[in-house]
């Protein structure tokens, strides 16, 4: 431990457990990836690799009104709620890192709450009011909870990335002659680019995610996003299994998030542990 | 030649001096633009959280106190604590609730076991440091609702390798190996995150501790619990906290691989049958209320009486 | 280039403790002037003030004449090294360099012209392209200095820029700032709590204690001539060594042994009662069998075991534990609070005397030691004032 074994052996032991955890975290993906590429007819016989293969079911998807409906509805709701919320959570973060104000503690707590909370407390009155005002099945009516359950994760993740900041690159800016918005904007904006990147890959991630508001908020392809898609999928006619369906419409939707992992490991991995982690 | 500030034989004040490095900065408008700023900066996100959240809160108590059945709209009636009599009384609902607490606590006491191993692993492996991580964060990033696809077709007995390899029957069919798959698949998506918590905890630990211990004496596992452990602590007790909550609100993999049927429901599983399935908005509404309760409770209870630290309120960075 | 005045500044908190106190001071153009104390002693508020990064509660700032107490830092025309240096990690040595010049919309000729020349003065050309991640502490300070002096500032504002560099090199970069500020010739105020380099780099020092001056002067002034117990206490290292002295027949009591004193003295002492304190620095010992006997009789003389000797080649510093009551004063406890030794055991004190490299004591010899009565000093604990002060001089205590 302290003194760090490099030996042939240590590195052999170090292999075995890597190779444990890549198998236990993929083994789901895999699976489910297999499950997508099986014939009908095969679909049930229980084996992890298809013995048949076939790109039918990816086919199917997406000459269905639904997926491709739900796909367009979780990218656009997602982006949007994210940049959203990463605009709002950077002021809020750079004001609570850097400013001293009274009611700083009371946001910072606020926003603890949020993060806390239980969000099925929240559907019940949202469904009511989103009913009432008509934005239920809306964008809004979804991109509204995004934003509020993603600030505290935006504002949490950036604050620690401007805390890292130091303090004397912003007197030094001021006292080479920039105003307070120059100092901000010059000096440190582009520091803190990384931090706001990490942070939209969180929230994205977040909104991407999402299962109870999806499925509360909505009620038809107008904006029903993908995990709710899922859930309500039938197969290509009313009788068909729609195992086959399903499990390709999950791979499509599990890919952009393996690419944001695969390239932004490192980003995530700091943001998450508040940059007490490093590469 | 020597200047003399004010008497010789004076004595500086007994006005006590704040160390400098106190010292705030700011411009010649003085704190008051600062402050300004800082309002209004945080003023839009504060706008938001607070609109979407206080106003449907103090809805949903409201509602809560009205017998409301969106079926019948118009029996639409105040009836005060009726509906909380009605839920506390139900032994739904309280199987539920000894549901969702028996899923918290065993994954949670899981999670942080394996947590803490997968932490050790991503941060000490000798290779393949990226890999390792990256293929620890598919579980985190993947949507909940694939991987309880993925896990249900797995256990389906013909579809599924795992149903083929472990058991004979319908293991989603039965009340105990469905909540032990449920717990399964909760793990296998958390325990990642609880990992890069703890790992956070385990960046801060002062290599310095660790050689002075081993010339101490201390045994590998001596090292651990002694010297690491007590160091991680407030990072433990943050995970701990966090993941709580999350466990408490489990969903997502239920109702994709149960739908809550053989009495596997959680509260929130409860709560959303009643409300959109049920479309009662009074029951719905008080179980929303009841589980935000309980929620604060398991929250107080970390912060007040473990001492968990809330993230993100410390002044540093600041001069 | 500029003159600074500081009249009656005072920086008070809102909860009412005084960070300043009246802090008056005239710096003459091109003067090299440090400020030194204690932490916590006021200075670093001060150069903030001097820079309007702080507000001034009360008082007058005037640079070359005009006022400037509301004025915004970047309309001030001075620029500052901070201890951190606080270069933009982003931006390369040039980059850091340019910015304050772009900041004033000088043309692209220009500020690579200015750039270019600073960087020959600093020895930075080599690293122009270089990020402050890939430099060493030293070449950062150089660049922290660069970027101060391409404006071609009033004034020089310093925050302990010195503090972060190892050892070897702060003296290296200590004849790098003292060069370059006599080359420019711009005003400069510098702070430090290291007194080593108040004394070596300051045309005038400014020795700072909770807020308030204790003394103004060139170095070799507050080292000869110290007003009081702190400034006698916090200049010149080691330090003075300081004793319980009592008054008694006409003579002054202490525990190595009895000092005539002169009349003037008396005089003096007349007015005050109770104990004293003496103060002597370790070079106004020496080995008594090394004085002339033409000199010997300007001092007194005592006996003692050495505990211990540091052979520094140059000198021999002898260590001597006195008995008795330990010379105690509220200055002299903050002193002791700064360094760090106010938690050590000590009955009785230490005595430190310098030797010349020539004497032979040894650890456990008993050593005769001569004491230069004209350089001693007397002070009054319960104000700190050095009381064998005349007319700004101090005569020993024979006069």
């Amino acid at each position: 431990m302290a003194v760090i074994d490099q030996s042939a052996g240590a590195r052999w032991r170090w292999s075995v457990l890597d190779l444990v955890v890549i198998v236990f975290a993929l083994i789901p993906v895999l699976w489910i990836a297999s499950l997508s590429f099986k014939t009908p007819a095969t679909i049930t016989d229980g084996n992890f690799i298809p013995r048949e293969w076939t790109l039918e079911n990816y086919r199917n998807i997406f000459n269905t009104d639904q997926f491709v409906r739900a796909l367009i509805n979780s990218i656009g709701i997602g982006l949007i709620s994210t940049l959203v919320a990463v605009v709002l959570g950077t002021m809020a973060a750079y004001a609570i890192a850097r400013l001293d104000f009274p009611g700083k503690g009371l946001l910072i707590g606020i926003s603890l709450l949020i993060a806390m909370f239980p969000q099925v407390s929240l559907v019940s009155p949202l469904f009511e009011i989103e009913r009432s005002i008509g934005l239920f099945d809306t964008w809004p009516g979804l991109i509204l909870p995004y934003i509020t359950f993603g600030l505290p994760l935006a504002i949490y993740t950036l604050s620690a990335f401007f805390r890292q900041i130091p303090w004397d690159l912003e007197k030094a800016a001021k006292m080479d002659g920039a105003t307070q918005g120059q100092a901000f904007r010059r000096v440190i904006a582009p520091l803190a680019a990384p931090g706001v990147v990490t942070t939209a890959i969180l929230v994205f991630i977040f909104c991407w995610n999402d299962f109870l508001f999806a499925i509360s908020l909505t009620s038809t392809e107008r904006s029903r996003t993908v995990p709710a898609a899922l859930s309500f999928f039938q197969g290509a006619s009313q009788f068909e299994d729609p195992t086959g369906a399903i499990s390709a419409a999950a791979v499509i939707i599990t890919i952009p998030i393996i690419l944001f992992v695969l390239f932004f490991q490192r980003r995530i991995v700091s943001g998450l542990t508040s940059g007490a982690v490093k590469g | 030649m020597t200047t003399q500030i004010g008497q010789t034989a004076e004595k500086p004040t007994t006005h006590r001096v704040r160390a400098e490095k106190k010292a705030k900065v700011h411009l010649s408008e003085g704190k008051k633009a600062e402050r300004k700023l800082g309002w209004m900066l945080c003023a839009p996100a504060a706008i938001v959280m607070l609109a979407v959240t206080a106003y449907p809160i103090i809805y949903s108590v409201w509602l809560s106190f009205q017998r409301f059945d969106l079926k019948f709209p118009d029996q639409r009636e105040f009836i005060g604590l009726g509906n909380y009599v009605t839920v506390l009384s139900n032994q739904y609902w309280w199987t539920a609730f000894g549901i969702t607490a028996l899923i918290t606590v065993v994954t949670v006491a899981v999670e942080l076991v394996l947590g803490m191993a997968l932490a050790w692993i991503m941060f000490r492996t000798l290779i393949a440091r990226g890999l390792v991580r990256t293929a620890a964060l598919i579980p985190y990033g993947i949507v909940t609702v694939v991987a309880a696809f993925s896990w249900k077709y797995a256990w389906t007995p013909g579809t599924g390798y795992l149903a083929k390899l472990f058991t004979d029957g319908a293991p989603l069919t039965e009340r105990a190996s469905s909540l032990a798959i449920i717990m399964l698949a909760e793990i296998w998506k958390t325990t990642p995150f609880m990992a890069l918590l703890l790992m956070a905890g385990l960046a801060l630990v002062p290599e310095d501790l660790l050689k002075a211990a081993s010339m101490d004496g201390a045994s590998g596992w001596q090292r651990f619990t002694k010297v690491m452990l007590p160091v991680m602590k407030p990072a433990i007790l943050v995970a701990l906290l966090f993941r709580t909550l999350d466990a408490f609100r489990v969903f997502d993999n239920i109702y994709v691989l149960t739908a809550g049927s053989n009495n596997t429901s959680s509260v929130s599983m409860l709560a959303y049958n009643n409300l959109i399935r049920g479309l009662n908005l009074g029951i719905g509404s008080t179980m929303s209320v009841l589980i935000f309760i309980a929620v604060a409770i398991i929250a107080f209870v970390f912060v007040k009486l473990f001492g968990t630290a809330a993230p993100g309120s410390s002044d540093e960075g600041r001069r | 280039m500029a003159d600074i005045v500081l009249d009656k500044v005072t920086k008070a908190f809102p909860d009412g403790t005084l960070a300043v106190q009246g802090f008056n001071l005239e710096i003459a153009d091109g003067e090299f002037v440090i400020l030194v104390g204690p932490s916590g002693c006021g200075k670093s508020t001060t150069l903030n003030m001097i820079a309007g990064l702080e507000d001034i509660t009360s008082g007058e700032l005037r640079i070359d004449g005009k006022l400037v107490n509301d004025k915004a830092p970047r309309d001030r025309d001075i620029a500052m090294v901070f201890q951190s240096y606080a270069l933009y990690p982003n931006m390369t040595v040039r980059e850091n360099m340019a910015f304050p010049l772009k900041l004033a919309k000088m043309s692209k000729e220009e500020i690579d012209r200015k750039v270019d020349e600073a960087a020959k003065v600093l020895e930075l050309t080599a690293l122009l392209d270089r990020k402050p991640a890939n430099l060493s502490g030293g070449q950062r300070q150089r660049v922290a200095m660069g970027r101060a002096i391409v404006r071609s500032p009033k004034a020089f504002l310093m925050d302990e820029p010195l503090s972060n560099l190892d050892a070897k090199l702060r003296v290296q970069m200590r004849t790098v700032v003292s060069r370059l500020q006599r080359r420019l010739g711009t005003t400069t105020v510098y702070v430090t709590h290291d007194q080593t380099e108040a004394m070596t780099l300051g045309d005038r020092v400014v020795i700072m204690r909770a807020g308030a001056i204790q003394q103004v002067g060139e170095p070799q002034e507050l080292y000869d001539y110290p007003n009081n117990l702190f400034v006698a206490g916090f200049i010149g290292s080691p330090s003075m060594n300081f004793l319980v002295a009592s008054v008694s027949d006409g003579k002054l009591r202490t525990a190595l042994g009895d000092f005539p004193l002169g009349k003037r003295v008396r005089g003096a002492l007349d007015s005050t009662a109770g104990d004293l304190i003496v103060g002597i620095r370790p070079e106004h010992f020496e080995d008594a069998s090394l004085i002339e006997d033409s000199i010997r009789q300007r001092g007194v003389e005592f006996e003692a075991p050495a505990d211990l000797v540091e052979s520094m080649g140059s000198d021999k510093y002898v260590y001597f534990t006195v008995e008795g009551e330990k010379a105690s004063a509220a200055e002299l406890e903050e002193l002791a609070a700064d360094v760090g030794s106010s938690d050590l055991p000590a009955s009785g004190s230490n005595l430190v005397c310098r030797f010349s490299a020539e004497s032979r004591v040894k650890e456990g010899d008993t050593a005769r030691v001569w004491i230069n009565l004209d350089k001693i000093h007397l002070f009054d604990p319960s104000t700190g004032r050095n009381i064998t002060l005349h007319e700004g001089r101090a005569s020993g205590v024979t006069a």
